[in-house]
């Protein structure tokens, strides 16, 4: 029989359940454990905290993950790779060292992957000539003053192998892609190295990248899913001659179908015939999914086509200021009082010379989310304002945030739910995606041993 | 010919593309994929999201899944990090998709 592997996914994102970690490695067995912690967002709030504290600015849950584990970890010789380095993998190692020294571990190689982080780069490229345009509008990144926040490549899953290669049981990265989680370990036990084998470990990736939501997480038919509260979170089993199953420990919640595994490829989907990443473009076009037993689906028939000459950055970059306020309107007449209050705030914010850049008001319960699909519901028996303004001046922002109570007193009856003091302004960080030259970045990997 | 809603023989989900979403529609059978590809058109889906997509509709078909892929530009405000809608990553897009009526003859049973 061919040799097989289980990688298992127990964080989809920075937030996702703390317990499932643990969950994952102890209610059965896997090779490897993968989690994903990176967004655009949070590497911007780690680039801050970093500025803060040059020790800070990775994802700190994942060093207090190992920490409650480490000696199970030891024991079992289960592998970890995360993206949990964020913008400082350096520190996040540190940390890690820390925690070894705290169990008394030995022979524990730590690895980290490195080279993403072009912050410091970007007057180099800039004198280079590289515009770094945006992917969506054309305009270069340097044609305008912009207080750029973090800048980072998406980068190739080759220095997940290469840690792997070199003997790490834990692997942390800054920004790579979600599915190299996955895909890292599979070229680094079986030596995939086409295009198909590479397009089968990412399309693997992708279906586990999001945690639970292929194994009955977000489903469509979310009644069928048995044990929800217990849900199982997804495993990979790759064997050596290319079969691949997407499964969950036994005895755990959840579903794994042919319809929970499809919902997950559709999700986030472009193009179907090229999804590309920094190692292949995989052509969901081409994936077969088929049952093989209770909570097993097969993945095959997948196909890879070859590379960009591109790798994409992901830019961060600080435009405006936001807040977003509640309130709670009771009937009779909700609906119409609660319009009443959005006209009377901004009647009296534009008194006070408070025009906004852009503003939204939401009646949520009204059927905001599937507006002009659903008829609005004008006799809602209750609503909640939700109203959010922008604006590039932070002190209009401020002020929107004092008009909020007062619509309590002065304003239409019956209306609550104001708590926890004035909405204030907090920085929009906008997201710049760009294309870069794969020659102008290396990738940078480095192992020590405790 | 009878009318029924997308969800007696689909179903559905949906994320974020930076400003726009993408709604994955998946038929339960062969002869739903069929519905589907010929009556949920670009179209007809840009009328139906005609409040919260301010941009095109792009669509893509997946026989291998039996689905058809949309991506809905401009409709989440500004996108993840900048927008003040509510729902700013597309997580309900897809839900309301299975709303739509199409046609079927009268002895279709999926």
């Amino acid at each position: 029989m061919a040799r097989t592997i289980r990688i298992g996914n127990a964080q989809g994102f920075w937030g996702d359940s703390v317990d499932e970690p643990v969950r994952m490695l102890e209610l059965g067995h896997v090779d490897y454990i993968t989690m994903d912690y990176l967004a655009e967002l949070t590497m911007s709030i780690m680039q801050r905290q970093k500025l803060k504290d040059p020790k800070r600015g990775y994802a700190y849950d994942f060093v207090q993950f190992i920490d409650r584990v480490l000696p199970t970890l030891m024991e079992k010789g289960t592998k970890v790779i995360a993206n949990a380095g964020g913008v400082n993998p350096e520190s996040c190692r540190d940390a890690l060292l820390e925690v070894a020294k705290k169990h008394g571990v030995t022979g524990l190689k730590i690895g980290i992957v490195t080279g993403d982080d072009i912050m410091g780069r970007l007057d180099e490229f800039r004198e280079k000539g590289e515009k770094l345009a945006n992917m969506d509008t054309g305009e270069g990144l340097f044609d305008a003053e912009r207080q750029i926040m973090s800048a980072n490549v998406y980068m190739p899953t080759n220095g997940i192998v290469e840690a792997l290669d070199q003997g790490a049981q834990i692997v942390v990265t800054g920004r790579g892609t979600d599915p190299g989680l996955v895909l890292g370990p599979i070229m680094h036990e079986f030596g995939w190295n086409t295009l198909d084998q590479m397009a089968l470990g990412t399309v693997g990736g992708h279906i586990l990248e999001c945690g639970a939501q292929c194994t009955g997480g977000n489903f469509t038919r979310w009644q069928e899913v048995p044990d929800m509260t217990n849900i199982g979170y997804p495993i990979c089993e790759v064997s050596e001659d290319g079969k691949m199953v997407i499964t969950k420990h036994d005895g755990t919640g959840g579903l794994v179908t042919v319809d929970t595994v499809a919902e997950q490829l559709l999700y986030e989907m472009g193009d179907p015939e090229n999804y590309i990443t920094p190692d292949c473009v995989a052509q969901f076009s081409t994936i077969q999914l088929s049952r093989e037993g209770k909570d097993r689906v097969l993945v095959s028939g997948v196909k890879g086509k070859d590379a960009t000459p591109f790798y994409k950055v992901s830019i961060s970059y600080l435009n405006g200021y936001k807040a977003i306020a509640a309130l709670t309107v009771s009937g009779p007449d909700a609906y119409a009082k609660a319009q009443k209050c959005a006209e009377v705030l901004f009647g009296r914010l534009e008194r006070a010379g408070c025009v906004y850049a852009e503003k939204n008001v939401e009646y949520l319960g009204t059927g905001v989310c599937h507006e002009g699909i659903v008829p609005t519901a004008e006799d809602a028996p209750e609503v909640v304002m939700r109203i959010g303004v922008k604006d590039p001046d932070k002190k209009k922002v401020n002020r929107f945030g004092m008009e909020i109570a007062p619509l309590v007193t002065a304003g239409p009856p019956g209306i609550t739910g104001f708590a926890g003091g004035r909405p204030k302004a907090s920085e929009i960080v906008a997201y710049w995606p760009a294309l870069i030259k794969k020659e102008l970045i290396d990738v940078k990997v480095d192992v020590v041993e405790v | 010919m009878k009318k029924i809603k997308l969800m007696d023989i689909a179903h559905a989900r949906s994320g974020d593309k930076g400003d726009g979403s993408n709604v994955g529609l998946i038929a339960y059978t062969d002869a739903g994929y069929d519905i589907i590809r010929e009556q949920v058109t670009a179209d007809r889906v840009k009328q139906h999201y005609h409040k919260i997509c301010l941009g095109s509709v792009d669509r893509y078909e997946m026989p291998n899944l039996k689905a058809l892929n949309f991506i809905l530009h401009d409709s989440l405000g500004g996108g993840g990090t900048e927008s003040i809608k509510t729902d700013a990553q597309g997580k309900t897009h897809g839900m309301g998709i299975l709303s739509m009526e199409v046609e079927v003859p009268d002895d279709f049973a999926g």
